[in-house]
């Protein structure tokens, strides 16, 4: 990479108001005055980097598997000039880094581009490759506005790519001023299993333009639909799957993923639902809270235009947890349970039926698993337990509809290879265990505790009853008569 | 606004005729009629002016051509929610809705028989509506004296076309005996740094008795004499020499513009601040 020094020019605010000082020789504020604005320059790269960073490409963290070392410039291809910049993706397995990517940023105080309505450059690929993200707004400092388009497939000779800016007033002091992030190609099969072989992409003439023909703004929330849920007082509702989408000059649609801080949301009820009042979770997750009993629908507008879709939250009131569990963590095998350390990649519907709907809410911060109409589903998580020396199964179950009662928990155990192999002529095996129905309680949390010598019941998927215990793979919920239940503190003890 | 260069494309069913490129300088002269004799200014909020304009209906089968020749997938109606004055502004509006059964509802509204004018300038300003599959167009129709004469023969001046999936571009075309549907003279106009569907635009013709010149915002963009329809047809008749009227309307889906996809948002309006007429 060639080095050069690059100057530039140094703002100064003065409480919202540029002094005219180098000719003037008023002593009051000029009526010219007018409010500081910051440099605004829309150009990334030509030939080299514009105003930015000595560091130039800030790369994502090395310790999530990003590789540095991919980044270069290339003298010998460009699309105008003389330079362009190379990418070599990594495959999946290079020791140095599984993907690559990270971002351009502003050596001043930031840029105002509020003047422009997109982010453009020209790319081409060794073949036809996807880049899996594209955007700007993120600094690694506190950039409000990230924004991107996510899988951009490249062709092998040069064109240009437009990511539409969703809101430009917004940007008027912007240091992330690019961002990209691409992983391997994937010949075989398109399923990320580490099979992805390296590619090399080129980009050139990075700038924000001002294009004047992006139209048609389709902003989205939730994903452009109409969720409707019940929840309680402390649900925390997710700002999940905002989206965008434009119709570029060419006619072509695109869609981007704006941040939220994007859009305005709005509550019918702020006294269920404050929507002023926007959280962020430890990964940086913005999410709403109800506050108290009643309907409340969340909306949003972005730049002024409605996004499409919404999310009425029937808010049930106040919402009991789950007992906390008294068991010390070395008398237990947690599977889920916020006061335990539990195993890895959890899924709660490892398997289930068509019908059944399956959320996972968070109320007074303690995660609960909700599973409407549950006919059966299997709670599966990454390996298996060996719940030998154990005694009990626990699980919290509170009922929610009304309904037979009809609950049905089972185990089901992968044998000595620890594979699931199905049951029937394998080593697995699996045995079932009905509950009571006098134990069960409409809107009460009802703590179950099922010996490990009890699941004789043979099973809907073919479980002969008394499984092993060593390998425990799957723990399975089953209600013959499509109730409702939520579930905690799934856990074996002794 | 800035032409920086006019382009020529053959559409799959348009223009094979392709005629040498005239280039917009300075020296051109856009329009020179200035008499206004007919206009409508859309200030009378309702239905549109009926001493002005008649409201066709239905899918074109009435007319003898299902589809409208096209096999485009509106049906036309005269109801309020198709077709509307509001706010200074004529309104077209594409719905998707079963109706008579069909799918999309639209509006087209002719001159026929209130105004049937030979030569003049035509001009309305638009603000033209997007997606794939939306096809709106201000056009001239020849009259058809009483149903002796069948089209392409009585003649077809198209002032505006567009393609909602082309939200830049907008074209002019002449159809006659000869020189009809693919075979058509056409020709685009592109919007730099703008867009059609953003603001309102003027289109227009001037038609005289050996020319009509095509232009957009005072731009001329194609100019086309009875000597170009000669030698790129290799003798076709010029047959703009009868009385004309107006349409406006959207239609929906067809062979061109291909149907609507995900991505169209319904309903589509089109909004017309003025139609005139000068001579």
């Amino acid at each position: 990479m060639k080095t050069r020094i690059y100057t530039y020019t140094k703002f100064t605010l003065f409480l919202g108001l540029a002094m005219l000082t180098a000719t003037s020789c008023e002593r009051e504020i000029s009526d010219e005055a007018v409010p500081a604005t910051f440099n605004s320059s829309g150009e990334i790269f030509t030939d080299s980097p514009v105003g930015l960073t000595d560091d130039f490409f800030v790369s994502f963290d090395p310790n999530v598997g990003a590789n540095t070392e991919g980044f270069g410039t290339d003298d010998n291809v460009s699309y105008e000039g003389s330079t362009s910049i190379r990418i070599d993706v990594p495959a999946a397995d290079d020791p140095s880094g599984g993907f690559i990517g990270g971002i351009f940023r502003d050596r001043g105080e930031g840029r105002d581009l509020s003047g422009y309505d997109a982010l453009t450059f020209w790319a081409k690929g060794s073949t036809t490759g996807t880049i899996g993200i594209v955007g700007f707004g993120t600094d690694f400092l506190e950039g409000k506005y990230p924004s991107g388009r996510p899988n951009m497939q490249l062709t092998t000779d040069w064109k240009k790519y437009v990511i539409p800016i969703s809101d430009p007033s917004k940007l008027t002091q912007e240091k992330g001023l690019f961002l990209f992030s691409a992983g391997g190609l994937d010949i075989i099969d398109n399923i990320p299993n580490g099979n992805e072989i390296g590619w090399t992409f080129w980009m050139d003439e990075i700038r924000f333009e001002k294009l004047g023909n992006i139209g048609q703004s389709r902003p989205m929330i939730f994903n452009g639909q109409d969720v409707n849920e019940d929840v309680f007082t402390g649900t925390q509702i997710f700002l999940n799957d905002l989206v965008q989408s434009f119709q570029l000059g060419t006619g072509e649609v695109v869609t981007v993923g704006p941040s939220y801080n994007y859009y305005t949301f709005s509550s019918s009820d702020s006294s269920v639902i404050n929507a002023d009042n926007i959280e962020l979770d430890q990964f940086g997750n913005p999410f709403l809270t109800v506050l108290s009993a009643g309907s409340a629908k969340i909306s949003a507008t972005l730049n002024g235009v409605s996004a499409e879709g919404s999310y009425t939250a029937n808010s049930l009131g106040s919402f009991e947890t789950a007992p906390d569990p008294t068991k010390p963590q070395s008398d237990v095998i947690s599977i889920f349970s916020d006061s335990y350390t539990s195993v890895s990649d959890l899924n709660p519907a490892a398997f289930n039926d068509d019908n059944v709907v399956i959320s996972v809410p968070i109320a007074n911060g303690n995660q609960y698993i909700s599973y409407e109409n549950l006919n059966f589903v299997g709670v599966g998580w990454d390996g298996t337990v060996n719940a030998s020396p154990m005694t009990h199964l626990h699980v919290d179950v509170q009922l929610t509809s009304d309904g037979a009662k009809n609950f049905i928990v089972e185990l089901i155990d992968f044998g000595a290879n620890d594979t699931n192999d199905g049951l029937g002529g394998t080593d697995d095996s699996a045995g079932g265990y009905l509950v009571p129905s006098s134990q069960l309680v409409k809107d009460s949390w009802v703590g179950i505790d099922i010996p490990l010598t009890a699941f004789n019941r043979p099973t809907g998927g073919g479980g002969a009853g008394r499984p092993n215990i060593n390998n425990i793979g799957l723990v399975v919920f089953v209600s013959t008569s499509l109730d409702s239940y939520l579930i905690d503190n799934i856990y074996f003890y002794k | 606004m800035k032409i920086k260069n006019i382009i020529f494309k053959a559409f799959t069913i348009f223009s094979i005729v392709v005629l040498i490129s005239c280039e917009t300088s300075e020296t051109q002269t856009v329009a020179t009629l200035t008499n206004l004799v007919w206009a409508d200014e859309f200030d009378t909020d309702g239905a549109p002016n009926s001493e002005n304009w008649n409201l066709l209906t239905g899918d074109g089968s009435a007319e003898g051509i299902p589809g409208w020749g096209n096999n485009e997938l509106q049906i036309y109606t005269d109801r309020s929610e198709n077709v509307s004055v509001q706010d200074g502004v004529l309104i077209i509006t594409a719905k998707e809705e079963n109706y008579q059964g069909g799918s999309y509802t639209s509006a087209r509204i002719t001159t026929k028989g209130k105004l049937d004018q030979q030569y003049g300038r035509f001009e309305a300003r638009i603000k033209l509506p997007s997606g794939k599959g939306v096809f709106p167009a201000f056009w001239l129709l020849g009259d058809d004296e009483g149903g002796n004469l069948v089209w392409p023969q009585i003649g077809e001046i198209d002032i505006m076309e567009y393609l909602g999936d082309e939200p830049t571009t907008v074209f002019g075309t002449m159809h006659g005996p000869g020189y009809s549907g693919a075979n058509s003279i056409t020709k685009k106009y592109e919007i730099l740094n703008d867009r059609f569907d953003n603001g309102f635009h003027v289109f227009g013709v001037e038609w005289s008795p050996n020319r009509i010149n095509w232009y957009v915002d005072g731009d001329l963009y194609q100019s086309i004499t009875p000597e170009d329809v000669n030698e790129e047809t290799g003798g076709a008749e010029w047959v703009f020499n009868r009385p004309f009227h107006l349409i406006l309307n959207m239609a929906v889906g067809g062979n061109l513009p291909g149907s609507p996809d995900g991505n169209t948002v319904f309903p589509q309006r089109m909004l017309v601040d003025y139609v005139r007429v000068y001579n």
